[in-house]
């Protein structure tokens, strides 16, 4: 009798404990870098802004939450999302299979090629302009390019931001041949181009096309071919807890609804002057 | 925890270990000698040097080591004028703009360590070495010196501490020891407590060695403040011997 009764309050803890567990949505906590203009950084007025600013606001309103978005370093994104600081990651992440064995990722909502930043005196600015190589769907053909990019880059320094996948690239891919250093910030392996400690670095297009017309960027051009796929995943989407799978679904809706009406299209001209919506 | 893990990442981090122990090693050794020269500016009866003093201490002392870093590294990179200069080539390097950051804040608090450490030295022992002749140079290598480094012992021991672990610093200017490839393997395995304990320890380790060396010298420069007892079984021991 004993026993029964303890097994039938063990029943009741954990339905109690299952429906303690389906949370309530309707408000999020969004994390972004808040440093990586124009997917997402920090105004003059100490405001976050940018593409993916506008289309978490834009995503909470399809699924009638009420958002609030924080900034968090690049480098413990991941960590502070599974430690429950935050619900979702909307920072310009690449879905890539690393990422996956350890959080959950919506649908994506961009898609933009890695591309090489050089400064516009540096010899590599000779390197011409080329398409773009996916490493998955034409892997021999991007491997060629490499091959390529590689003679060039033979013991010249290149950087990249850390945890990302450029950085992956280049230590996948160049390592052997180049100097690979990591950044902290984009903007950081900028500063070290222009002063001229590194020859070029690896970032998204989407990163670099904006930074080109500013005046940081004047003296940068892009060169050589641009690169999808492989180790740069499938393309960029909203990061989530593995538990969450209800929050996953919220998304992937918004997200299908927010590419359908041509919601990312405006966003995505308006912050970078071209489309980078994925083909859904 | 994952011991099989741990194990890897500690295998991982020793490769950085090296670079730590040459940042900390370097900047200290050149740190010292500036902190002496400084700490003299200082006390010097001449008022531009040891407002010049004075002022480099300030400085270096009130603002945090990751600006001085970032400053040296980011800012300095920003004028052509230094890019063309003949500085240029060792400030191009990461290496050695780490070096000079943590050199030049070293040096700052380590003069103020040796300052309390000259001044600690009795004034009786001063004259007492005058009387016997000594003066200028001497005096100081011979009385001043050695009595104001034992004194400041010590506090500079805490220094030497201080600046390995600054050396995690260092990471942000692209050098990567022991904490920048700890974020590195957080970054790839998103394991942040297995990964930060083990690179703990190695710091830990590292500091227990160094506090150990600081001990024995410090015993080892204080012979007249030793317990005689504990001389006392040698001295027996070598009487029987005879």
């Amino acid at each position: 009798m004993f026993y029964r009764l303890l097994a039938a309050g063990c029943v009741a803890a954990v339905a109690l404990a299952g429906a303690a567990e389906a949370k309530d949505w309707s408000k999020i906590k969004i994390a972004t870098e808040g440093a990586y203009a124009p997917w997402n950084f920090t105004n003059a007025a100490g405001k976050l802004e940018g593409f993916e600013v506008d289309l978490a606001n834009d995503l909470c309103k399809r699924m009638k939450a009420t958002c609030e978005i924080v900034a968090q370093d690049w480098d413990g994104i991941i960590p502070a999302l599974q430690a429950g600081k935050y619900d979702a990651i909307i920072a310009g992440m690449s879905i890539t299979a690393k990422r996956k064995e350890v959080i959950n990722f919506s649908l994506p909502y961009a898609s933009t090629p890695a591309a090489l930043a050089v400064l516009k005196t540096s010899p590599l600015a000779k390197i011409p302009v080329d398409k773009n190589y996916d490493l998955d769907k034409n892997k021999a053909d991007a491997e060629k390019q490499i091959a390529t990019l590689k003679a060039a880059l033979k013991g010249k320094a290149i950087g990249a931001q850390v945890s990302t996948t450029h950085l992956n690239f280049l230590e996948t891919y160049f390592k052997d041949a180049a100097d690979v250093r990591s950044y902290k910030t984009t903007e950081q392996h900028d500063l070290d181009i222009t002063a001229g400690r590194i020859e070029g670095a690896y970032a998204s297009i989407g990163y670099w096309k904006p930074l080109l017309g500013k005046p940081e960027g004047k003296d940068l051009v892009v060169v050589g071919p641009t690169f999808t796929g492989g180790v740069f995943g499938a393309g960029v989407g909203a990061g989530l807890r593995k538990a969450d799978d209800d929050l996953r679904k919220l998304f992937d809706d918004a997200i299908a609804a927010a590419a359908a009406d041509g919601t990312i299209k405006k966003l995505a001209v308006q912050w970078f002057g071209f489309d980078i919506t994925p083909p859904m | 925890m994952d011991p099989i893990f741990m194990w890897d990442t500690l295998q991982r981090l020793l490769p950085g270990i090296p670079l730590m122990l040459q940042l900390v090693s370097l900047s200290l050794a050149v740190g010292f000698v500036l902190a002496v020269l400084v700490a003299l500016a200082r006390l010097s009866a001449f008022r531009p040097l040891s407002a010049a003093a004075a002022g480099y201490v300030f400085f270096f002392r009130g603002t945090p080591l990751l600006v001085q870093i970032f400053l040296i590294y980011y800012g300095l990179g920003q004028f052509p004028e230094i890019r063309d200069s003949f500085l240029w080539p060792f400030l191009r390097q990461p290496y050695w703009c780490a070096i000079l950051a943590f050199t030049l804040n070293t040096g700052a608090y380590g003069s103020e360590i040796m300052r309390g450490g000259i001044q600690s030295v009795p004034w009786g022992q001063i004259e007492a070495a005058r009387v016997c002749g000594m003066s200028g140079l001497l005096l100081m290598r011979r009385i001043i010196l050695p009595i104001a480094v034992r004194q400041a012992l010590p506090a500079y021991g805490n220094e030497m501490i201080l600046m390995v672990k600054a050396t995690s610093l260092a990471s942000i200017i692209t050098l990567m020891e022991v904490t920048g490839i700890a974020q590195k393997i957080i970054a790839e395995t998103y394991r942040a407590v297995e990964v930060f304990v083990v690179a703990g320890s190695i710091y830990l380790l590292i500091n227990f060695v160094l506090t150990r060396g600081v001990r024995a010298l410090e015993w080892y420069l204080s012979p007249h403040l030793r317990d005689a007892r504990q001389a006392a079984p040698a001295t027996e021991a070598a009487a029987l011997a005879h």
